[in-house]
């Protein structure tokens, strides 16, 4: 089963470096992770996506509580929760195309964000389905380069995921 | 108002003395030099070692001896490289150490300097934490939490690496201890729902057993685990780390678990309807084959680190807390149950399986086991013991009678041969008026032999008895159990002559090659002052007995050797 982590941690040289190793070293597997600031200065927050049984995504949020540098750990697959990750597409156009494309890219809200003879770059945000589903229309056409942010998450509704 | 300036130096003697930190264990070199400088000027007490490895090994040893975290200053690169190994062993080990190391300056680092070593980098996953400083005025505040996190929660070592130019930097200082750290808040008192639970299966099960660990000893849980076991009469079961927590010698008490276990113990905690655990983490050594483990059991298991609670073996009841207090929570409430029929057969097994153990020897050599019970017998009952890894730490697990917490020092987590000499050093210095004892084998003792000078330099009474079998005893054991006696680079051939090494070193030395010259030997290095090395010229091919193989049940015992 995937989940989806919100680490809070206060933003500390090697704090990156603490949470990444302690992954590797006892094994666990990062889907993929994000890290930006909050609202509260000096806390950033990761989210994080680990795939596993219900026990060893319950040892993986013991173990990065033992962290110093960490503050707090949601899952927030087990939440209701708003997810999203932004992709860039670069699809080769050189053989022409460029509208059928543009009606997948319009199809999927996604925007063009760059057009040159060869390519055009796409840019989608939405959950993992729909990333995966517009690639895979966007393939036919031949994707030269990918590039994703990963996951990133929120609570839906009022409540919020906060320190303390 | 003028504010109170001071260098990095003078932050760390300073915060040094607020912590009342007595001792430092360390080696200069460049990177370190201002501290030393700065050092020299106090009052604080220096044992220059002669290896940094020895550093955090004794300051592992003064740590467990005294419960005070250790203290180790070391310089740059190599210097810093060479604590690892003492490093991870007292984070295995949950023991509280505050090592300081010296780095290049703050401008050099990254460019592959001279003595550079990103050491923060290669400990992050053996200290509860670590630091690199970055500016000087930071100091104050990584002080006093470096301290604070080694000594609170689940103890451990905690690094704090300090570039040269940060020693010599000023700034304003002031010390306040136990600062308040966001992402760090162990639990200390046990969840009450959780210690009902525990109380109600105490009072339902027939065939309980306490299986204590090292946490009994680090929360200072012995006298309350004493009345707990007195009061509902459950027998006590405590793994290597554990030794001390009760005494060796109370009926109550069945021994080691495990590999090389007491088979009483083994049985009794397969047969167990309730395993009580107490700061135990149920290692691959304790419990065999998982899928084997105490199949009968409902297990409550209390730890201060709830990453511990369910990571080897499912849990019943568990209950994140301080030991001791725990305990405490559990002896208030408890209703013992009867537990006669259980402790009778107990009795009746310890009456069929006695600790396998040959005493008389046949050769021109002296059993191992007989030197361990003389050293157990004559040694007064304060006495400390640290030992070394291999058979020998086996043997004194095994026959050496342990009674009290924080008198048996060994390397239980990483199994690093070379600890038990300099923690003897560091042990004795913490204890100068209690008999120490390091129990090594020629294997394990030439690996911090020289040490030798810093307890010669330092005049401590240590008796370093070396069970001298010309082997790598356990991994020539397990070459000739799993390996066809194939014994491949375990016999040490090369090795000194123990007795002129001690000499040379100005210690004294002594031989003993039958029971007699065992008994005289012990006496007399009892009696001497300053380190006594007495070889012990042993059986070559004794084996450690009862045995388990590794991932087999733990019932599933290898008895060999004779009976007493």
């Amino acid at each position: 089963m995937k989940h989806v982590l919100a680490v809070l941690v206060e933003d500390k040289p090697g704090v990156l470096a603490r949470v990444s190793g302690l992954f590797s070293r006892r094994g666990f597997n990062i889907d993929n992770i994000a890290v930006g600031e909050t609202v509260t200065p000096g806390i950033s927050r990761m989210t994080i996506a680990v795939e596993g049984s219900e026990k060893l995504v319950e040892q993986v949020i013991k173990q990065l509580h033992k962290l110093v540098n960490v503050i707090k750990v949601s899952n927030l697959s087990k939440e209701s929760s708003v997810m999203r990750e932004l992709m860039l597409v670069k699809v080769d156009v050189a053989v022409g195309y460029r509208s059928d494309i543009q009606q997948i890219v319009e199809t999927f809200r996604g925007k063009v964000v760059d057009v040159s003879p060869e390519s055009m770059v796409v840019e989608v945000t939405g959950d993992e389905e729909k990333m995966e589903a517009i690639k895979l229309l966007l393939q036919h056409y031949g994707i030269k380069e990918i590039v994703r942010t990963g996951k990133i998450a929120l609570l839906r509704g009022a409540l919020v995921t906060r320190e303390g | 108002m003028k504010k109170k300036t001071a260098s990095g130096s003078t932050m760390i003697v300073k915060a040094l003395q607020e912590e009342n930190v007595e001792l430092i264990f360390g080696y200069p070199g460049g990177a370190v030099l201002p501290l030393y400088n700065r050092l020299y000027d106090s009052t604080l007490r220096h044992i220059l070692v002669r290896h940094e490895q020895a550093a955090v090994h004794a300051a592992d040893g003064y740590a467990r001896v005294t419960g005070k975290p250790g203290v180790v200053f070391a310089t740059s690169g190599p210097g810093a490289t060479n604590l690892v190994t003492g490093i991870a062993n007292a984070y295995m080990d949950s023991v509280p150490l505050v090592l300081i190391t010296g780095q290049v300056p703050s401008s050099f680092i990254g460019t592959d300097a001279f003595q550079e070593a990103d050491i923060t980098g290669i400990t992050l996953p053996i200290t509860k934490h670590n630091y690199l400083v970055q500016d000087v005025s930071e100091l104050p505040e990584i002080l006093s939490e470096a301290f604070y996190l080694a000594s609170t929660g689940r103890r451990g070592p905690v690094l704090i690496d300090v570039p040269k130019d940060i020693f010599d930097r000023e700034a304003e200082f002031t010390y306040n201890k136990n600062r308040k750290i966001p992402g760090y808040n162990p639990t200390y008192e046990g969840h009450a729902g959780q210690v009902s639970r525990a109380v109600k299966a105490i009072r339902d099960a027939n065939r309980p057993v306490i299986f204590g660990g090292g946490g009994l000893i680090r929360s200072e849980a012995a006298p309350v685990l004493r009345e707990f076991a007195q009061k509902t009469r459950i027998p006590v079961i405590l793994s290597l780390m554990g030794l001390g927590a009760f005494p060796g010698d109370d009926e109550l008490y069945l021994g080691m678990p495990g590999m090389h276990g007491n088979i009483t113990a083994n049985y009794a905690m397969t047969e167990a309807d309730l395993i009580i655990a107490a700061g135990v983490r149920f290692d691959d050594r304790v419990t065999g084959k998982l899928d084997a483990f105490a199949n009968n059991a409902k297990i409550v298991h209390i730890d201060i680190d709830p990453a511990e609670i369910g990571k080897n073996v499912m849990i019943d009841v568990p209950i994140v807390g301080d030991v001791k207090s725990v305990l405490e929570a559990l002896l208030k409430k408890i209703q013992p149950g009867d537990t006669g029929e259980w402790l009778a057969q107990i009795k009746n097994w310890q009456n069929d399986y006695p600790m396998p153990c040959a005493l008389k020897s046949t050769g021109n050599a002296v059993k191992p086991q007989y030197v361990i019970r003389e050293l157990s017998r004559l040694s007064p009952v304060d006495t400390i013991v640290a030992t070394d890894v291999g058979q020998h730490q086996m043997w004194t697990a095994q026959h050496f009678i342990i009674r009290d917490p924080c008198k048996f020092l060994t390397s239980g987590g990483l199994g690093t041969m070379g600890y038990g000499f300099p923690a003897a050093v560091g042990a004795k210095l913490a204890a100068p008026d209690q008999p120490v004892i390091c129990v090594t084998g020629d294997g394990s003792f030439q690996m911090n032999i020289q040490e030798l000078a810093t307890a010669v330099n330092n005049r401590l009474d240590i008796v370093i008895a070396v069970i001298n079998n010309g082997y790598l005893g356990m991994v020539r054991q397990w070459q000739d159990i799993f390996y066809n006696k194939r014994y491949s680079q375990t016999a040490l051939e090369g090795s000194p002559d123990f007795v002129r090494v001690a000499e040379a070193y100005g210690a004294i030395g002594l031989r003993a090659t039958n029971e007699e010259e065992t008994t005289q030997a012990v006496e007399r290095a009892m009696a001497e002052k300053g380190p006594v090395v007495i070889d012990f010229r042993v059986e070559a091919e004794e084996n450690v007995y009862p045995m388990v193989a590794p991932n087999c049940p733990i019932n599933d015992i290898i008895i060999g050797g004779e009976q007493v």
